[in-house]
């Protein structure tokens, strides 16, 4: 993958709550559970389809939290490769439809 | 000519299903199975019984999938179609109680799961006009936990609880999903006050839980089967609710009869969600 341009978009398989603050992310084929941070949030409620990595990570994630741009990319970039290797996420290097379940 | 047809309407978390067969001794086993929730209330749903010769009950895995607009419900020992559409099904079983008490608990885990409600694999008690729930592993102490129960505490199940919510919150219902104390629950309900999660220890403790540990707990409890998503996604979303209107907490417990004491105190405290 190609990680000058990422894009991101959520799994239909899945289901998201927000409770107490906290994200809360179950994949529905195995009840896989994850549960994300404030950031990790940010990525995950922005993850469009359309807008790329690098613009989420600028405008929510360096905009909002005290972070080292290029080590907030990087973060960025290993934790969309984790939830995709759990079928969270989808990433390709071209924009994403939005699925639908 | 066949033989004439015979139902049994059997009520539990206040749905009535009606269970017809045409045979008199299968009757009796579910008149018996299920004494204690028989009612005469007009049925919701049905199913009709079909007995053949298979194998005994399994613990092979159970699949339950849509097919069209039916859930298709299998396992080794029976298969069962159900039209939710219409409320109607066909099982096809061999006589044993076993293979109808699953029947109806993924029956009823469908039901509830489009309702707001769940199973949890968890044992259920009313105390002081109170439910309360004690889930975990097996060999956490559900058991053991009815079982310390004082005489005034009344036992709605020691292995499967059933939840629905209403108007004031969660209720629990009795069920006849019994456990090892192999005894049905009593056929009444109340408003949950808390679902506990068993560990035994040394001493009596409570702990708070956060939210996404105590959703984890749960939904790793709840008995549900079907490969739905959007059954599944209403499960969660019903998971989080419960856990943000029901106090739950980690209960370490030594067992003996003092663990109770906790239970009754417990509900004299003020508790949040």
């Amino acid at each position: 993958m190609p990680e000058n341009c990422i894009y991101i978009a959520r799994s239909s398989a899945i289901a998201a709550r927000a409770l107490a603050g906290e994200m809360m992310v179950m994949h529905s084929a195995d009840s896989t559970f994850f549960t994300l941070n404030e950031v990790a949030t940010a990525i995950f409620q922005a993850a469009d389809g359309h807008t790329p990595l690098r613009d989420i990570v600028r405008d929510r994630i360096c905009g909002q939290f005290d972070v080292d741009p290029e080590q907030a990319q990087a973060d960025a970039e290993q934790f969309v490769t984790e939830l995709s290797s759990h079928g969270i996420l989808i990433m390709s290097n071209q924009p994403l439809a939005p699925e639908t379940p | 000519m066949a033989a004439p047809r015979k139902v049994a309407c059997v009520e539990i978390g206040g749905i009535p299903i009606a269970l017809a067969t045409s045979d008199d001794g299968f009757l009796d086993l579910l008149r018996q199975r299920y004494d204690g929730f028989l009612s005469s209330s007009r049925p919701e749903f049905e199913l009709e019984f079909d007995l053949v010769a298979t194998g005994p009950a399994s613990d092979d895995d159970v699949s339950v999938r849509r097919e069209g607009d039916d859930w298709l419900i299998e396992r080794g020992d029976f298969r069962a179609r159900w039209d939710p559409r219409t409320g109607r099904g066909a099982v096809r079983q061999n006589a044993n109680p076993y293979s109808l008490d699953s029947v109806l608990r993924i029956l009823h885990s469908l039901i509830l799961a489009g309702r707001g409600g769940f199973l949890l694999h968890a044992a259920s008690a009313i105390c002081d006009g109170r439910a309360y729930l004690f889930s975990g592993v097996s060999g956490a102490g559900k058991t053991t936990m009815t079982r310390l129960a004082p005489a005034d505490v009344t036992l709605l199940s020691d292995e499967i609880s059933y939840l629905r919510p209403g108007a004031g919150g969660y209720s629990a219902f009795g069920t006849p999903f019994a456990g090892e104390l192999a005894r049905s629950g009593e056929n009444c309900s109340a408003p949950v006050a808390a679902l506990f999660f068993l560990e035994q220890g040394p001493s009596n403790q409570l702990d708070e839980l956060s939210s996404a540990e105590a959703v984890r707990r749960l939904m790793r409890n709840t008995l549900f089967f079907a490969e739905d998503h959007d059954l599944v996604d209403k499960l969660f979303a019903t998971a989080c609710d419960f856990v943000d209107t029901v106090p739950v907490r980690r209960l370490t417990f030594y067992p003996d009869a003092r663990v109770w004491d906790e239970i009754r105190h417990f509900q004299k405290v003020p508790q949040h969600a």
